[in-house]
C-alpha cells in the first residue's frame, strides 16, 4: 500500500485584511475597490484636482481686472472676463444653470416633458417681489433676502405639487402641450395681476441683492454698491452678484449630481425608462412625478427670482414660451440627463448670443475695411439699407436677420442638428474625446 | 398672446357676431387640427412647427398674388378672381413642396426614433422658421389681395360673408376627404399601420419614407390654408403678420380636446373650442374682474378640464395600461 505523499499542508498566511482604501486608486480610475467607491460624485483624483482648480479660477474670475486687488494690482488671467459685461454674462450664465438643472430633472431623470418652465421661474420671480420688494403702489413687504430667495424657490415647489395631479395623468405628448398651455395660461395672470407683476407697459423691479437681518436701514452686505473687502479686495456690485450667483450654483449643481444616486433620483431614473416595469417594482408613479415636479419647480423659482433681481426690472411678457424654449435647448445641447451637459449647455447657449453678435460687428467692420474678406464676407453681413446680407447689426433698417434673430435661428438649428447626430449632447461629444484618448493610440 | 380678433361690423347683432366668430375661428381651428391630426395619425410626430407652415402659406399667398403676381403677370387679360385663385394654388404647391422637402431633411433621419425627441425636433424646426418667416414678413401685416375683401352679400336681408362661407365648404371637403383616405384607400391603411408600428409597416412592404412624405406634404397644405383663412376677413383682413404663426399654438387645445389621433375629434374640437373663445369673446370680454385676454385663455382652460376628465381627449384611442 502506497500512501500518496501529500504535500504538506501549508498554512495560508494570516490573510490580511483587505485594505480597504476609501479613495480611488492613482492610476487605475476605472477600478473600485468599494460601493462607496463607485457611488461617488467624483470617482477619480483626476476629477477633484480638476475640478477644485476650476472652481478656483471660477472664484478668480472677476480679480482679473485691474485695480481689484489693492491699489492697482489684479491676479494674472484672461481680464476680459472681468470685463464688465463678460463678467454680467457670466452672472446671467449662472442663473441660467440653476434654471435648466431643475428642467434636467423633470425632463432629463423623470422623464417628464416640460415646456412650463417660464412659467415656474415667473412665480419664483414674483414671490421674490412680494416678500423682498419695499411696499409701495404694487405689492411688496420688504422682508431680507433670507426669506424671499427660499421662498422664491419653495412657492413655485408648492405649485408644482398642485399641479403634478394633472401632469400624472395625461403623459408624453399630451403632457408637453398641458404644459404650453401652462405658459400661456401664466401669461395671462401676470398681465392681468398688475398689483404685483406692475402689468405690460412698466413692468415692475425686484428686491435688491442685500443681506438683512430685518428690516433695518443699512444693509450688511449689499451687491448693488461698490465696496472695498478685507481693506484691499475693491469689490464692484457685478463681482459681488457673481460671487453669491456662483456660489448658490455650485451648491445647487452638487444638490443636483448628489439627487442622481439617491433613491428618489432612481426612482425618477426607473419612471422615465419604463414607467409601468418601475411601478411593478414598486415606485410609486404618483409620488415620483410629484417630488420631480417640485424640485424641478424649485430650481425655476431660484433662477427666476435671482433672474428678475439681476435684470432689475421686467414686464411680464418676458416669461413667455421662448424662455422655456430655451432651457430646453439648454439640456439638449448639453446632454439631457446629466449635470456636466446641462452646466455645458447653459455656457453655450448663454455664451453663443455674445459670440455671434461679436462675429457680425467683426464681419461688418471688415466689409467695411474691402479687400479680400470683403468679398467673402459680403453676402453673409449686411451693412446698411440696401445691402443684402444674412445678418445684420442694426435691426430693422437693413435687410436680414437681425443679431437676435440669427440666435434664435441657431438655437432652432442647433436643437434639430443635436437630436440628430448626437442625441447626447456636447456632453457625448466630450465622452467621445475622452474615450479616444483613454484607449490612444488604439481606436477602441 | 392669442388674442380673439373680435368680428364687429357695424350694423350686426351680438348672436351673428357671436355666429360669425364661431365659424370663422372654429373651421381654422378645424383646419389648424386637421393638418396636426394627418401628420400624428400617419407618423406620431407631434408637430410644433404646424403655425410656423400656417404663416409661411400665407406668406406665400400674400407674395404670389400681390407682389410677385406669380401666375397672374403671364396672363393679363384673366379677371383678377382667376388669377388670384391661381396664386394661391401656386403658392400653396410651394408650400406642399416646402413641407415635404423639411420632412426629408429634417423628420427622416429621426425616424424610429422617440416620439419626444421627434416633437422637440419639430420645435427647433419651429424656431427656425417662424424667425426666418417672420423676417420676410417684416414689421407690417401683408394683405392677401383676395377678391372679396371686406366685402359682404346680402341676401334676403342676411348678412353672408364669402370667406366664412368658405371656409366651411373647405373644412367639410376635407374632413370627408381625409376620412376617405385613412378608411378607403392604400396609402390610407399604409399611413395607419406606419402609426401603429414602423418596423411592422416597414416589413409588410409599405414605403415608410413615402408615407412620412405624403403627410408631411397633406399637412403643410392644410396648414398653409388655415393660414389663408386666418389672413383674411372676419378675421385679419389687413393680411398676414407676425403673429400669424403664434395663433397656431392656440390650435393645440383643439386637437387635444378631439384626441391626437381622430380626424373627426380635430373638427369637433376645433369648432369647440371656436364656440368656446366666440361665447367668451362676446360674453366674458366685458366682466373687468377677468381682465384682459381672458378669451385668449378660454381654450387653454377647457383643454385642462377635459384632459383631468378624459386623459386622452374626448376621440382619441386610449392607451391602456396595467400595472
Amino acid at each position: 500500500m502506497t500512501t500518496v505523499d501529500k504535500p504538506p499542508r501549508t498554512e495560508l498566511p494570516e490573510s490580511k485584511p483587505a485594505r480597504r482604501r476609501k479613495g480611488p486608486m492613482l492610476g487605475r480610475p476605472l477600478l473600485r475597490t468599494s460601493y462607496e467607491a463607485d457611488m461617488a460624485l467624483f470617482p477619480s483624483v483626476t476629477q477633484r484636482v480638476v475640478i477644485t482648480l476650476f472652481l478656483l479660477f471660477l472664484v478668480a474670475i472677476p480679480f482679473f481686472a485691474p485695480g481689484t486687488i489693492g491699489e492697482s494690482g489684479s491676479l494674472p488671467g484672461p481680464n476680459f472676463l472681468a470685463s464688465s459685461d463678460w463678467l454680467r454674462l457670466l452672472v446671467t450664465l449662472g442663473i441660467y444653470a440653476i434654471g435648466a438643472l431643475g428642467l434636467n430633472i423633470l425632463t432629463g431623470l423623470a422623464g417628464q416633458v416640460s415646456l412650463g418652465h417660464a412659467f415656474f421661474m415667473a412665480v419664483g420671480a414674483y414671490t421674490a417681489a412680494v416678500f423682498g420688494s419695499p411696499p409701495g403702489p404694487l405689492w411688496g413687504l420688504g422682508l431680507p433676502i433670507w426669506v424671499w430667495l427660499p421662498l422664491a424657490g419653495i412657492i413655485p415647489a408648492i405649485l408644482g405639487v398642485l399641479i403634478a395631479p394633472t401632469a400624472v395623468r395625461v403623459r408624453g405628448l399630451y403632457l408637453a402641450i398641458v404644459t404650453l398651455g401652462l405658459v400661456f395660461i401664466g401669461e395671462y395672470l401676470w398681465r392681468n395681476l398688475d398689483f404685483i407683476t406692475g402689468g405690460s407697459q412698466s413692468g415692475r423691479s425686484f428686491p435688491a441683492l442685500e443681506f438683512r437681518f430685518w428690516q433695518e436701514e443699512e444693509p450688511l452686505l449689499t451687491m448693488t454698491e461698490s465696496s472695498t473687502w478685507f481693506g484691499v479686495l475693491n469689490m464692484s456690485p457685478t463681482a459681488k452678484t457673481y460671487l453669491f450667483v456662483l456660489v448658490l450654483a455650485v451648491l445647487l449643481t452638487l444638490l443636483a449630481k448628489n439627487l442622481q444616486r439617491t433613491r428618489t433620483g432612481r426612482a425618477f431614473m426607473s419612471i422615465r425608462d419604463r414607467d409601468v416595469a418601475a411601478e411593478v417594482m414598486g415606485v410609486d408613479e404618483f409620488r415620483t412625478k410629484t417630488v420631480a415636479f417640485a424640485i424641478s419647480s424649485f430650481y425655476a423659482g431660484i433662477a427666476g427670482a435671482l433672474l428678475a433681481t439681476f435684470i432689475g426690472r421686467t414686464i411680464p411678457e418676458q416669461w413667455n414660451l421662448l424662455l422655456s424654449v430655451e432651457f430646453i435647448a439648454i439640456i439638449l445641447i448639453g446632454g439631457i440627463g446629466t449635470v456636466t451637459g446641462t452646466l455645458l449647455g447653459s455656457a453655450f447657449v448663454i455664451i453663443l448670443p455674445r459670440l455671434v453678435e461679436d462675429l457680425t460687428r467683426l464681419g461688418e467692420s471688415l466689409v467695411r475695411e474691402g479687400g479680400v474678406w470683403a468679398t467673402i464676407l459680403d453676402p453673409l453681413v449686411s451693412t446698411g439699407t440696401g445691402d443684402w446680407g444674412l445678418v445684420n447689426t442694426s435691426a430693422g433698417v437693413a435687410p436680414g436677420l437681425s443679431v437676435d434673430q440669427l440666435n434664435l435661428v441657431i438655437y432652432g438649428a442647433l436643437i434639430i442638428a443635436f437630436l440628430i447626430f448626437e442625441p447626447l449632447g456636447l456632453y457625448g461629444i466630450w465622452l467621445r474625446i475622452r474615450n479616444y484618448w483613454k484607449g490612444w493610440p488604439f481606436t477602441y | 398672446m392669442i388674442e380673439a380678433v373680435v368680428f364687429a361690423q357695424a350694423g350686426t347683432t351680438p348672436a351673428g357676431r357671436l355666429l360669425v366668430d364661431f365659424l370663422s375661428l372654429g373651421s381654422i381651428y378645424a383646419l389648424l387640427a386637421m393638418g396636426f391630426v394627418i401628420i400624428f395619425k400617419a407618423t406620431q410626430v407631434l408637430n410644433f412647427a404646424h403655425g410656423a407652415l400656417a404663416a409661411l402659406g400665407a406668406f406665400l399667398v400674400a407674395s404670389f398674388a400681390t407682389i410677385l403676381q406669380v401666375p397672374g403677370r403671364w396672363m393679363p387679360d384673366a379677371p383678377h378672381w382667376l388669377r388670384w385663385s391661381l396664386s394661391v394654388l401656386a403658392a400653396l404647391a410651394l408650400a406642399t413642396l416646402i413641407g415635404m422637402v423639411l420632412e426629408r431633411i429634417v423628420i427622416r433621419p429621426m425616424l424610429g426614433e422617440e416620439l419626444f425627441a421627434v416633437a422637440i425636433v419639430t420645435l427647433g424646426l419651429d424656431i427656425v422658421l417662424r424667425t426666418v418667416t417672420n423676417d420676410f414678413i417684416g414689421t407690417q401685416a401683408r394683405p392677401l389681395g383676395d377678391p372679396f375683401g371686406t366685402n359682404v352679400w346680402t341676401i334676403e336681408g342676411f348678412t353672408l360673408i364669402p370667406w366664412t362661407i368658405i371656409a366651411q365648404v373647405v373644412t367639410t371637403v376635407v374632413l370627408v376627404g381625409l376620412i376617405a383616405l385613412f378608411f378607403r384607400s392604400r396609402l390610407g391603411i399604409a399611413m395607419r399601420a406606419t402609426a401603429f408600428d414602423q418596423e411592422a409597416a416597414r416589413a409588410q412592404g409599405i414605403d415608410v419614407g413615402r408615407v412620412f412624405s405624403i403627410s408631411w406634404g397633406i399637412g403643410a397644405f392644410l396648414a398653409g390654408v388655415a393660414g389663408v383663412f386666418l389672413s383674411l376677413f372676419p378675421r385679419r383682413a389687413a393680411g398676414v403678420d407676425q403673429s400669424t404663426a403664434f395663433f397656431a399654438f392656440a390650435a393645440f387645445p383643439a386637437i387635444i380636446l378631439g384626441g391626437l389621433d381622430s380626424v373627426v375629434g380635430a373638427v369637433v374640437g376645433g369648432f369647440a373650442i371656436g364656440l368656446a373663445q366666440a361665447l367668451a369673446t362676446e360674453f366674458l370680454a366685458g366682466i373687468s374682474f377677468l381682465g384682459v385676454g381672458f378669451a385668449g385663455i378660454v381654450p387653454y382652460l377647457l383643454m385642462l378640464a377635459v384632459l383631468l376628465i378624459r386623459p386622452y381627449g374626448l376621440f382619441g384611442s386610449e392607451e391602456i395600461r396595467r400595472v
